[in-house]
């Protein structure tokens, strides 16, 4: 019974971890703005959500046909979430970091954590007004 | 943590972009050094940055790695009458480039700034997780 109640705060926990990792990997760019050699790195935010939530296969799944194979591994999906950034403008230096499109990206994030926050606080209430039956 | 981990990724470009600053603060103190008895000026100092790995997966903090110094030959000017004018009549100045400082010096500033910026907007985030559920 209880888990049910908690079964929609699944989704937006999920997306506010993501959202925090996301908002790791921009500061990550930011501070190496200027290191020589540097690639960007960014996630696809909604495959990510989705492999977290387990709606749907986004990666090519490998069928296993016969009792023999080995099944895929599940760890990686980290690892393979995390893409790098194309440089629209590159620099000799090989830093593949745009600062506008960082800054841009830090901001939203930042909105979008803070709505997902507001959207968990929403829930709670609902769920406390439940309990106390409107009293 | 994801968010607590920004802090360590902007702490250490915020070190780094100091000691950046702190080169070209020396660098500029010393644009009108000349030669000494050794007949050697003092030659323009750079850092290089490099990416340093915080632990967690995609969270890329920055170090300064070296400080090279400039090797270009010191700014030559015909003045007999100086103290440390060689036999030919020539004081040899420091290869310090002001201009080439100044623009590192709003670079690094900028930097600096960015990173600050990151930091404060985690800190924002982190304090609004705190409140979660709460009123």
């Amino acid at each position: 019974m209880l888990n049910r109640l908690t079964e929609s705060l699944n989704f937006q926990s999920q997306a506010l971890v993501l959202r925090a990792e996301r908002q790791r990997l921009i500061a990550s760019n930011i501070a190496n703005a200027d290191t020589p050699g540097y690639q960007g790195r960014e996630i696809d935010f909604a495959a990510a959500l989705r492999e977290a939530t387990g709606g749907g296969a986004t990666r090519a799944a490998l069928a296993t046909t016969h009792a023999s194979h080995a099944a895929p591994a599940a760890a990686a999906t980290a690892e393979t979430r995390l893409l790098y950034t194309t440089p629209a403008q590159p620099n000799l230096d090989g830093n593949s970091v745009d600062m506008d499109r960082e800054r841009a990206s830090f901001v939203d994030n930042a909105v979008k954590y803070e709505a997902t926050l507001r959207f968990i606080n929403g829930s709670v209430r609902t769920m406390l007004d439940a309990i106390k039956g409107g009293q | 943590m994801s968010l607590l981990n920004i802090f360590n990724v902007a702490g250490s470009a915020v070190s780094a972009q100091s000691q950046r600053l702190n080169v070209v603060a020396s660098n500029l103190a010393n644009a009108d050094t000349v030669a000494g008895p050794d007949g050697q000026a003092y030659k323009a100092r750079q850092v290089t940055f490099q990416t340093q790995l915080m632990g967690q997966l995609g969270a890329a903090g920055v170090k300064v790695s070296t400080i090279s110094e400039n090797d270009a030959p010191g700014r030559r000017v015909h003045d007999p009458k100086h103290p440390s004018a060689d036999a030919e009549g020539y004081v040899t100045y420091s290869n310090v480039n002001a201009v080439e400082e100044m623009v590192n010096m709003i670079s690094a500033s900028r930097s600096y700034q960015n990173n600050v910026e990151v930091m404060t907007t985690a800190k924002s985030l982190l304090l609004k997780t705190l409140q979660l559920g709460q009123s």
